[in-house]
Parts: structure tokens; C-alpha cells; sequence
């Protein structure tokens, strides 16, 4: 059990944790047809399952797993594993007819019409019983949560936003507040409105499929599993006190300190490579930073039509590539700015906390 | 059976169904046709599109959830009452004095799961393709239907009053603050002022306008309340409402052309 614990706990920082879920999401998406064999994906999500049963021989760690309000987020590993498992799969085996030429499976049947009572009036109200009886049953076994009464003056540590926004709350470890609690959300909004007026690829409507639509469903399945989806169990699980990060079987010790030692790359520029003071004027402090975001805006959209990205200039005409590479520019900042901290301890790229300007 | 019969040809019975036992196909189509709520469906719909591996009943099941959490929020509603002598107590009262006091669980975990479903429910509609035309619109629908049901979500967790709640809320409705342009610590709120006087301070900012104050205080919890039980539902039925008359104009669950 110790060896469990410690081998577990040594993978216990924010980076090894994002890089290895991106590892597992690209192992996924490069080998589709491999990870969606039943038995692979199965053996996936017993192997989640025994290493909750295993880890709970720790009693600190079976409390957070089983605490009331976090039951939803174990539940919702194993749904994410299962429907991602359900579609995929339909997806491959869509992709395999489609190369031999054949329509997808959904076709066989998608133009015979059944009568909606009873096809679907029954299986509605069967799922309306099971899912009331499951509840009830939930409802009388666990019981909802209430802490201490209410006082502005004593805050709990750590201080968590409800689970679902636990992503956002994750951000601001690398982004400021105006950022990461309105800019970046307020992206994801739009982003998602926009998805069915930047995506014009008329295939796969209706289907299951991966292979005639690869790029959107990457870029989507990017963001959905690790920039929000793996943010969120992170938060649950390994973020505790202070907003440290915790091994999912250290104890969650209110005194750990963690060193702060990120610097700006104001001072990088100035300080470390000009060798000179920190000019007074904070437009001209900040300049290295405005000139690199500037690049990233304007400049690096342009190379990405030229370059990789040349033939979704063509496809979608210079106003619906703009929009998308800037959603997909603004996605990418976040993964970014984390490299950025993980690798030189960069705080901000443009520091001006005089008008609270800080990226 | 006979009796059955005899019930089924009563006038009342003909006043309110005006149609036979469906078990013929022109009966069954009526019985979908004449009712109010399952005129919500078409009368025959794609095979493939309703089966389960399809469409994993989602979005069925957070309107389920939608159900629950309205039949349940309304029996919370006879025991509670939105101020701060009496939030909490009433809370723990629900508990200790109401009989088959479950409503509070059931409605707690089905909003949680309602968050889930909602998140299921949009991975399948943008993995099947549903998002693309004709279907664009109702796609923009759901994103909203989708921040309907987390500011629900946000708001209910206020309610209880307790240090969960309120420290919850603190943390994020701080985010409003930091605003841009009508947060008093974001980067723009000097920009708003007439000659010397900010007119965005703590006291006239976005976090001001939604917390009713400086803090999370009793204001705060009164329109909290107003929002989640009111307001919100209000806004998200509605939508609802338009979302499944979409669902059917713009051909049915989708499927291959
Ligand atoms: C309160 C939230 C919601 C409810 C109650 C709801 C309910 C439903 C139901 C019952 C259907 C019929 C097919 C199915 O069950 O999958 C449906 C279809 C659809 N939903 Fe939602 N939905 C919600 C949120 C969303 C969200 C967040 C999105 C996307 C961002 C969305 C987009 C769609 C689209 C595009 C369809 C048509 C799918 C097709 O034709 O295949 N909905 N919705």
C-alpha cells in the first residue's frame, strides 16, 4: 500500500498531470480503432475503478472520493469513459463501412419512420421510472451536505467555487481574474455559439464518424476533456488548502508552503538579458510582452493561412478563419501560459498591476 | 376488461381522450397528436435516430432532471424562507422535522446530475454532427440552455446559507470584479469616469449589481432566491419549450440525408 501511495503521490504536480492526460488524449486519438476494442476500453475503466477501491485502504482520500458533493465528479469519470467509449466506437465502425464504401450504420435505418408512441413514448417513461427509483434510493442513502452556518469573516481554506467551475478557478493559477473568471469564459460561450458557423464541413451530419471531420473534433475533444473536463478533477481532488497542490494520497497539510518564485518577463528582458534597470514608464517596461502578444494576435493567424492551416483559409473565406483561429489561438493560451510558468516560472508576459493589466 | 370498456366509453372518459385504446396505428398517431405534451414529439420519427446508442436519451434525461428539480424545488419552497435569521435553520429543519425528508437530497443530486446530463447531452449532439444545418440555431439554444442550467446551479447553492454556500459564491462572484471594462479591478474601469470621479467603484461595479452589496449578504440571498426560484426556471422552460419545437421543425433528430 505504501508503494501504491507513493508511486501515485510522485506524479504529483499540476504538470506531469496535464502533460500525461494529454499523452493519454492523443494515445486515444492516434489510435482510435485500437482504444475502442471493448476490451480495451473496458479493461480502462475497471482499472480506474480498482485504483479508486485500492486508494480507498487511504482514509483521507476515501473521504474526498465519497464526500457528498463530490460523488458527481467520480460519477462523471466513469460516464465520460463509457459515452466516449459508446461513440467512438459507433465512430469507428462508421469510418470502416465509409472506406468499404458503404453509408454508416445510422443509414440502414435512418429512413424508416416508427410511430412515436409506443418506440418512444415507452423507453421515455421506463427511463423516467429507473432514473426516479435511483434517485430515492440515492436520496435516502446519502445524505445532502450542510457545513457551519454562514460567516463572512471566517473563510474555509481552501475556498472552492462550485465543481463545475472548478475549471475556471483552476485558471487563475496561471491567468489574472479578469482573464480567466470573464475573458476566457466568456470565449468558451462564444466559441460554442460560433462552432456551427465556422465549421463547414457538410460531412458527418447525423452520423457518428471521426474520420471525415478529424480537425473539429480534436480541437473540440481538446478543450471539453483537457482544458475543463481533467481542470475540474484536478481541482476536486489534488487542489486542497491554500490552492496547493496535493499527491491524491498526501495529507492535505493547511501549513504547506510552496516557494514563489515566478518572475515577469519584464525583468527576464531588462533585468537578465539587457542587464539594466526596469525602465520607469510602464508602457515602454511592458513592451517585450505587448510585441509578443501582438505577434501572437495578428501576425501568427496570418503565418498559421499560409502554413498548416491553408486549407481552411480556402474553405472558409478570411472572416470565419479569423474568427476560428482567434478561438483557437485564445484555447491555446491557456496550455501556453502553463508551459510558460512550468518550464521559466513566468508570471506575466505584460505586467501593469497599476490598471490591473496583467496576461 | 369489460369494465375497462365500459370506462373507456363513458363521456367523461370521451371528453378527455378523443381517441381509442392505442393499439392501432391510426390511434396511436392521435394518441401523440392530441395530447399537449406529447405533442412535443412528432407523430413517427427516424428510426435510427431514437435509439438509444444514438441519442443516450440526454437529452430526455435532463429534461427529466429539469422535472425533478422543479417538483422537488417546489416542496423546498413551503419550508424556506430566503433571510438570514432563517435560511440555515430552516435547512437543518428540513431534515429533522419534515417526514420523508428527502426532498433536499433529491433535489441536491439531481441538480448536480442535471450539470453532467447537460455536458453528455452537448458532447453527443456535436460528436453525431447534429450542430450543422438546419440545425444551427437550436444548437445556439442549447448553449444558452446550457448557462441557464450552471447560473441555476449557482445561484441554488447560495440558498442554504451555510459556510459551503456563501464562501462558494464569494469565490465566484469575485471573478465579477475583475470585469474589463464594468468591474472596479479590471483593467478598464478607469476608463469610465467623468472628470476625476471612477464610475466604476465597489459600490456601482457588475459585482455589485449581482450581490446586491459589497459582500455576500442578505440582499444577496434574496436575489439569489428570486433568480434561482423564479427568473431562471422561468427563462429556462421557455427555452426548453422552443428547444424541442426545434428539435421537430428542423426534421427530427437527425440523422444521415
Ligand atoms: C437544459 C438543457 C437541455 C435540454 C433539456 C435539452 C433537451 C433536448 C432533447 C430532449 C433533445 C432531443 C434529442 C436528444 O435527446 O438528444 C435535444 C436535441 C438537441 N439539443 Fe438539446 N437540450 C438541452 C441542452 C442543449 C445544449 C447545451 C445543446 C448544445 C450546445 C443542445 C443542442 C441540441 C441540438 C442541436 C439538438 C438536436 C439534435 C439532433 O437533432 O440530433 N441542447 N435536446
Amino acid at each position: 500500500m505504501a508503494a501504491f501511495e507513493s508511486f501515485f503521490n510522485s506524479f504529483a504536480s499540476p504538470s506531469l498531470v496535464i502533460i500525461i492526460s494529454i499523452g493519454v488524449f492523443l494515445l486515444y486519438f492516434f489510435r482510435m480503432r485500437m482504444m475502442m476494442q471493448p476490451r480495451v476500453s473496458f479493461a480502462i475503466m475497471a482499472l480506474t475503478a480498482l485504483f479508486l477501491v485500492v486508494g480507498s485502504q487511504n482514509h483521507d482520500f476515501f473521504k474526498i472520493i465519497t464526500k457528498g458533493d463530490n460523488m458527481p465528479i467520480v460519477i462523471m469519470i466513469f460516464a465520460i469513459l463509457f459515452f466516449l467509449w459508446l461513440a467512438f466506437r459507433q465512430a469507428t465502425l462508421n469510418d470502416m463501412r465509409l472506406e468499404q464504401g458503404l453509408p454508416p450504420n445510422e443509414a440502414e435505418s435512418s429512413n424508416k419512420k416508427v410511430l412515436v408512441w409506443p418506440d418512444l413514448v415507452y423507453p421515455e417513461f421506463v427511463m423516467t421510472v429507473a432514473l426516479s427509483a435511483a434517485f430515492i434510493i440515492w436520496g435516502v442513502m446519502v445524505e445532502a451536505p450542510i457545513e457551519e452556518p454562514a460567516s463572512g469573516t471566517r473563510a474555509p481554506n481552501p475556498a472552492k467555487a462550485p465543481w463545475y467551475f472548478l475549471g475556471l478557478q483552476e485558471m487563475l493559477v496561471y491567468f489574472d481574474p479578469w482573464l480567466a473568471g470573464v475573458v476566457l469564459p466568456g470565449m468558451i460561450v462564444v466559441g460554442l455559439m460560433a462552432i456551427p458557423y465556422i465549421d463547414t464541413n457538410p460531412k458527418g451530419n447525423g452520423y457518428y464518424t471521426l474520420k471525415e471531420r478529424p480537425f473539429a473534433i480534436f480541437m473540440f475533444m481538446f478543450g471539453f476533456l483537457i482544458l475543463w473536463v481533467v481542470l475540474v478533477i484536478m481541482g476536486t481532488f489534488l487542489r486542497g488548502p491554500n490552492w496547493n497542490f496535493f499527491g491524491p494520497f498526501e495529507y492535505w497539510d493547511p501549513h504547506k508552503v510552496e516557494a514563489l518564485v515566478n518572475v515577469n518577463l519584464s525583468e527576464y528582458f531588462w533585468v537578465s538579458w539587457l542587464d539594466m534597470r526596469l525602465p520607469d514608464n510602464p508602457l515602454q517596461r511592458e513592451l517585450p510582452g505587448i510585441v509578443l502578444i501582438l505577434i501572437y494576435l495578428l501576425i501568427v493567424p496570418a503565418i498559421l493561412a499560409r502554413t498548416v492551416l491553408k486549407k481552411f483559409f480556402h474553405q472558409l473565406g478570411f472572416a470565419r478563419f479569423s474568427i476560428l483561429v482567434v478561438l483557437l489561438l485564445m484555447m491555446a493560451s491557456l496550455p501556453i501560459k502553463m508551459f510558460l510558468r512550468w518550464t521559466i516560472n513566468l508570471k506575466y508576459l505584460v505586467g501593469i498591476p497599476e490598471w490591473f493589466f496583467n496576461i | 376488461m369489460t369494465l375497462l370498456k365500459k370506462i373507456a366509453e363513458t363521456q367523461v372518459w370521451r371528453s378527455i381522450f378523443r381517441h381509442g385504446y392505442p393499439s392501432t396505428p391510426r390511434n396511436r398517431a392521435l394518441a401523440a397528436l392530441s395530447n399537449v405534451f406529447l405533442h412535443l414529439h412528432p407523430v413517427k420519427a427516424r428510426k435510427s435516430g431514437i435509439r438509444l446508442s444514438f441519442t443516450w436519451c440526454m437529452g430526455g434525461i435532463t429534461f427529466f432532471l429539469f422535472l425533478l428539480e422543479t417538483i422537488t424545488g417546489v416542496l423546498l419552497m413551503f419550508y424556506y424562507r430566503p433571510t438570514i435569521e432563517y435560511a440555515y435553520n430552516d435547512i437543518i429543519a428540513l431534515r429533522e422535522h419534515v417526514p420523508l425528508g428527502i426532498m433536499r437530497e433529491l433535489h441536491r443530486w439531481g441538480a448536480h446530475m442535471m450539470v453532467l446530463a447537460v455536458w453528455l447531452h452537448m458532447l453527443r449532439v456535436f460528436l453525431t454532427g447534429s450542430y450543422k444545418p438546419p440545425r444551427e440555431f437550436n444548437w445556439n439554444i442549447g448553449v444558452i440552455l446550457l448557462l441557464l442550467t450552471l447560473l441555476l446551479s449557482f445561484t441554488g447553492y447560495l440558498l442554504p446559507w451555510d459556510q459551503l454556500a456563501i464562501w462558494a459564491i464569494t469565490v465566484g462572484s469575485n471573478m465579477a470584479r475583475a470585469h474589463p471594462v464594468i468591474g472596479h479591478e479590471g483593467p478598464g474601469a478607469s476608463l469610465l469616469a467623468v472628470g476625476d470621479v471612477s464610475l466604476v467603484t465597489p459600490a456601482s461595479d457588475i459585482r455589485f449589481g449581482l450581490l446586491a452589496g459589497r459582500f455576500v449578504g442578505a440582499a444577496a440571498l434574496l436575489r439569489f432566491y428570486v433568480l434561482h426560484c423564479v427568473a431562471l426556471p422561468l427563462a429556462a422552460g421557455l427555452l426548453m419549450a422552443i428547444h424541442f419545437w426545434r428539435v421537430r421543425k428542423d426534421g427530427g433528430i437527425s440523422g444521415p440525408m
